[in-house]
């Protein structure tokens, strides 16, 4: 076991954990975050995802001890201070991006990775990002149009409609 | 997963002398390594990050060569060679998905040699060199076949020098379910020739395509190897696709890379 510390949601903390403890054990069963899904545990499906300083990662496919000293951010972390849902968790209600609900905290990561580094990404652009998000659903329409919602733009006549 | 023992070294130095023991693995951005471990596949008793080692980070240009760091990022590639070497950044900015491309790293792809992997063929296809802690290494010689390469036990790439082409480009037929390549192929244009490297397609990994090479070296057009064909012998064969049908991609898409980099 190893002590490591790192940075969650803007708060610090703290754990003892095995070399082989994965990061999304350690925010589900450590630290009791579990809104972070795990849909497959094989690196293909995204509902895992997170951001670790900055960047969307899948945390079924990182070792906890890698992130010692990093700023992670999940699904907790995503609504606004006041507890009020963010633009982009917002838009996936008003347009209905979520069915089951089980691959959401990860499309929603991806979806704020993908503003932050492009506010006005086109449909392919979006459809490309999610390339590593599996909705089982099959939902990506209204994903799609959620995410071009958030970023302000109008929400096309989306195609095979 | 078995439990190991997790390492983070800063330098090169300490890294090398940690891979000393037995079962000992060094790992970088573990997107292959990590899944295989899960699977039991692969249980080292000691694993060695490579992600905190600063001179193994980063993409420079100098002198007509583009050096990537063996732990740099496929998205740090896709960004940073855009400007110098877009055929390469192009084929970072499609490995895998997003995620993907924030964790996995083009000196783990290579150290892998996964025989669908698409970092091998741009350095196979641009003659580029492997810079380890002990040595540099020809593409040429580097790769050798299936999950084969030339690294010795212990021993980590630490870089990669591109030499940068007129003209290049990347063209992957993926394999619909994994993304892989199930068959794709390289092509770079340099004032002494043009080089041709396929990757997915064949029992023995990464190859260089000599034929096209030649006519592609005469005449840069993908009518240059309109009468060229590639044999089916020792092409994967698998319920995605079969020897001849990736033999026939190999030339498809090698004239899709030549239209799109002329």
């Amino acid at each position: 076991m190893s002590k490591i510390s790192m940075t969650v949601n803007g708060k610090s903390v703290s754990g003892e954990v095995e070399g082989r403890t994965l990061l999304v054990e350690f925010l589900r069963e450590d630290l009791k975050l579990t809104g972070t899904h795990v849909g497959c545990d094989t690196s293909q499906c995204g509902a895992c995802t997170v951001h670790v300083d900055g960047k969307q990662v899948k945390s079924c496919t990182m070792f906890a001890a890698e992130a010692d000293g990093a700023e992670v951010k999940t699904i907790e972390g995503e609504a606004n201070a006041d507890g009020s849902l963010s633009v982009v968790q917002q838009a996936f209600q008003d347009y209905h991006g979520l069915q089951c609900g089980f691959c959401t905290p990860g499309m929603v990561m991806a979806a704020t990775a993908l503003l932050g580094k492009n506010p006005k990404p086109t449909e392919l652009e979006i459809r490309e990002h999610l390339e590593g998000n599996i909705c089982r659903c099959t939902g990506y329409h209204n994903i799609v149009k959620a995410i071009m919602a958030a970023s302000g733009q109008d929400v096309p006549a989306v195609a095979a409609e | 997963m078995h439990n190991f023992e997790f390492v983070k070294p800063s330098t090169v130095e300490e890294a090398v002398a940690a891979l000393q023991s037995d079962e000992a693995q060094p790992m970088s951005g573990g997107q292959t390594l990590l899944p295989t471990m899960k699977q039991r596949l692969a249980a080292p008793e000691k694993l060695v990050s490579l992600t905190g080692i600063a001179s193994m980070q980063g993409v420079s240009a100098v002198g007509g060569v583009l050096t990537i760091g063996g732990a740099t990022t496929h998205a740090t590639v896709a960004t940073e060679a855009a400007a110098h070497y877009p055929g390469l950044a192009g084929l970072a900015a499609h490995i895998g998905d997003p995620a993907v491309r924030n964790r996995g790293t083009i000196g783990g792809s290579l150290a892998n040699n996964d025989p669908a992997a698409c970092y091998p063929s741009a350095a196979l296809g641009s003659g580029a060199t492997i810079v380890t802690n002990a040595r540099e290494i020809a593409a040429d010689d580097y790769f050798q076949g299936m999950f084969t390469t030339a690294l010795e036990e212990g021993e980590i790439v630490t870089g990669v020098r591109f030499p940068i082409p007129q003209a290049s480009n990347y063209q992957k037929f993926e394999q619909p379910a994994s993304r892989f390549a199930l068959t794709g192929v390289f092509v770079a244009k340099y004032a002494d020739g043009v080089r041709v490297a396929v990757t997915g397609a064949s029992e023995e990994g990464v190859f260089r395509w000599t034929e096209a090479e030649a006519a592609l070296s005469a005449n840069f057009s993908p009518d240059a190897i309109e009468g060229l064909s590639v044999s089916a012998d020792g092409m994967i064969g698998d319920l995605h696709g079969t020897p001849a049908y990736r033999a026939h991609l190999i030339k498809v898409l090698t004239k899709r890379a030549v239209a799109a980099a002329s």
